[in-house]
């Protein structure tokens, strides 16, 4: 496949926007500027980049408490996602739903989620109302291993599959869910091979590899668009930091650092960097340029989180119902 | 006026509101060919279709998933969950997803999604298909609860559920499906929140909603021949709550007895009773009293289950015992 040297550069500029904003996140947190619970989506750029690439600005996604890979892979302004995560008025959701709840319903993000797998009906109920309205839209709706041995999975990919609906599952197996090894969770060592059990397409990935990410979703976004169904896509790649930001030590009682080393040398960014710099596409110097514009823009969020007030504590009674 | 079934009136109500809006379907268990379970109402299906009365697996949490992701999509999706039981296996679509999702993503994403499900009891179906779970929902900011006991206020309210831009779980009771009451031609539309006072009298308030309200109406009568005369409230909703009706009849009766068919311990009439203790404390002679289901799941056997939930020979002791005090 041929793909132009401007689209690659976005791949990579996307890719990196996620690494820094969440590299960020970690400083931020560890000086307690953000309250709540962050879940790092570090080692996992590529999936959620790959797979936004592949679809467009009128297409929907539904993503996880892992989501802000996601909200930036689709669009999203990476000022409102501080603002929200400072808790402040400006942000997505006015600072009532914070990290695992920001969407954006102009961009199609039908929101992260906190529960695991939840979002994968309210995926599938976007892509049948995408099939009612006539249009051609589809759904991304990504979830992770973890998801796979809930009730809303099946259920969401047996109906999807029986009304050949044009959803991309695009399950993220990034190897644990908290601390559980996918291995430790179901008997089967691929999850793609699921697939078979609702009769729809299917097939595993490198996700740590944003081209084979974006082909795979390319295909299963053609074959959505042209009424054949939705596909399920097993992304096998790996989450650097933990669960949580601020497990620490606990991460060893799951995995040790070898593993974690092991999959850092794989990492999708500094892999695809070298790629395009081997093909000319990306020298030094455009790199650093790179760069700088996202630190640029990080700080922007980071400002213009830390001057947006925070919201008014009556605030807290509105917004519930449509009045 | 001509009259119609309950069960007339919810297809009435849907089938107008699917003409009126196309983005309007339905979604759930055997709801096409086959009509509905405890009910046969398979005209909609006739009219509109596999696309728009869609019947689903059995998989209810998909099925409030998919109706929820459709809605905030630009569709108007009425989900049929068959018995409010079922609704367990769907309380993450609801509770953590449906009723949060406009709040917690800042306020301004429309769900205009309708959970049709029904209460249930009196017909020997056992544990785990009689039962009033509306309490689980009122409990939940966010989910509009309705719960109607006559024809007429089930094609307005329903009408108005689907026209509505939130959540609404709408509980039709499968005991009512084939009374018949009075309903007028043209269109009309009830609001939620406005309670209906089905009998004025002096001596008690009883606020009911649902089948409780006929079983409420008929002791009123036969406390009447004993000089008794107890005012009757039907909710209608219960959230959103009409206050207002409820303490005004309290300021005028002093004495308060709420019944539902659902079991009495964190039902919805300690709500109501809180409230009016705290709001209309002055006005009370007498303490509130609650009369709901004994605590216990309904059993099958109906020398059991008639022991289980309140009648009219137990609302007119209760209310005795109250006007006794």
């Amino acid at each position: 496949m041929k793909l132009k040297r401007e689209f690659k550069t976005r791949l990579y500029r996307t890719m990196l926007r996620i690494r820094r904003f969440e590299e960020k996140l970690i400083k931020l947190k560890a000086v307690g500027l953000i309250p709540g619970v962050l879940h790092l989506y570090i080692g996992e750029e590529a999936t959620a980049t790959g797979t936004c690439a592949a679809i467009r600005q009128d297409d929907y996604i539904t993503s996880t408490h892992r989501g802000h890979g996601h909200c930036i892979a689709k669009g999203g302004d990476i000022s409102r996602m501080m603002a929200e995560l400072y808790g402040r008025s400006s942000g997505y959701c006015r600072g009532k739903g914070g990290s695992m709840h920001i969407a954006d319903m102009s961009l199609g993000i039908l929101g992260a989620n906190g529960i695991v797998s939840a979002g994968m009906p309210i995926a599938g109920g976007a892509a049948l109302s995408i099939r009612i309205r006539g249009t051609d839209q589809v759904v991304a709706c990504f979830f992770g291993d973890g998801a796979v041995n809930q009730g809303a999975f099946h259920e969401s990919l047996n109906l999807a599959a029986l009304w050949k609906l044009p959803v991309i599952y695009v399950c993220e197996n990034n190897q644990y869910a908290i601390s559980t090894a996918q291995s430790r969770s179901a008997s089967i060592r691929d999850i793609y091979v699921r697939k078979d059990a609702y009769g729809m397409h299917g097939c595993m990935v490198d996700g740590n590899d944003v081209l084979a990410v974006y082909e795979a979703a390319e295909q299963a976004v053609e074959r959505a668009r042209n009424g054949e169904g939705p596909t399920l896509m097993e992304c096998k790649t790996y989450r650097w930091r933990g669960h949580y930001e601020g497990e620490a030590d606990r991460t060893y009682t799951y995995r040790t650092d070898e593993e974690i080393e092991e999959w850092m040398r794989r990492c999708p960014i500094e892999r695809f960097r070298r790629k395009l710099s081997q093909e000319g596409i990306l020298g030094k110097e455009d790199c650093e340029k790179i760069e700088d514009e996202i630190q640029r823009e990080i700080e922007e969020a980071i400002q213009f989180a830390e001057s947006s007030p925070f919201p008014a504590p009556e605030e807290a009674l509105t917004g519930l119902y449509v009045e | 006026m001509r009259e119609i079934t309950y069960a007339d009136a919810l297809t009435e109500a849907l089938a107008e509101e699917m003409r009126r809006d196309e983005r309007v379907f339905i979604i759930g268990e055997d709801v096409g060919r086959f009509g509905m379970v405890y009910v046969s109402r398979p005209q909609l299906w006739e009219k509109f279709g596999d696309e728009r009365v869609r019947d689903a697996p059995i998989s209810e949490n998909a099925i409030v998933g998919f109706a929820l992701g459709a809605a905030i999509t630009g569709m108007r999706p009425v989900a049929d969950i068959m018995f409010c039981d079922l609704m367990a296996l769907a309380m993450d679509q609801l509770v953590n997803q449906a009723a949060k999702i406009r709040y917690m993503f800042g306020g301004e994403i429309k769900v205009p999604l309708v959970i049709n499900t029904s209460l249930g009891g009196l017909r020997s179906a056992a544990a785990q298909h009689s039962q009033h779970l509306e309490a689980w929902f009122t409990h939940v900011p966010g989910l509009k609860v309705i719960v109607p006991s006559t024809p007429y206020d089930v094609k307005g309210m329903l009408k108005s559920s689907i026209r509505d831009d939130g959540p609404v779980i709408f509980c039709e009771h499968q005991q009512l499906m084939h009374t018949r009451g009075p309903v007028p031609e043209e269109e009309y539309l009830i609001p939620f929140g406005k309670a209906d006072i089905k009998r004025e009298g002096k001596d008690l308030t009883v606020v009911s909603y649902s089948l409780m309200v006929h079983r409420v109406l008929r002791a009123a009568e036969e406390l009447e021949r004993e000089g008794i005369h107890i005012e009757v409230i039907d909710l209608r909703s219960l959230n959103p709550l009409d206050k207002k009706t409820i303490l005004e009849s309290v300021e005028k009766t002093g004495r308060l007895l709420i019944v539902h068919q659902a079991c009495t311990t964190g039902g919805f009439g300690a709500e109501i009773a809180a409230t009016v203790s705290r709001e209309g404390f002055e006005f009370l002679i007498s303490p509130i009293h609650r009369l709901g289901a004994r605590d216990v799941p309904v059993p099958f056997s109906p020398e059991l289950e008639n022991f289980v939930i309140p009648n009219e020979r137990r609302i007119v002791e209760e209310v005795l015992s109250i006007v006794s005090e």
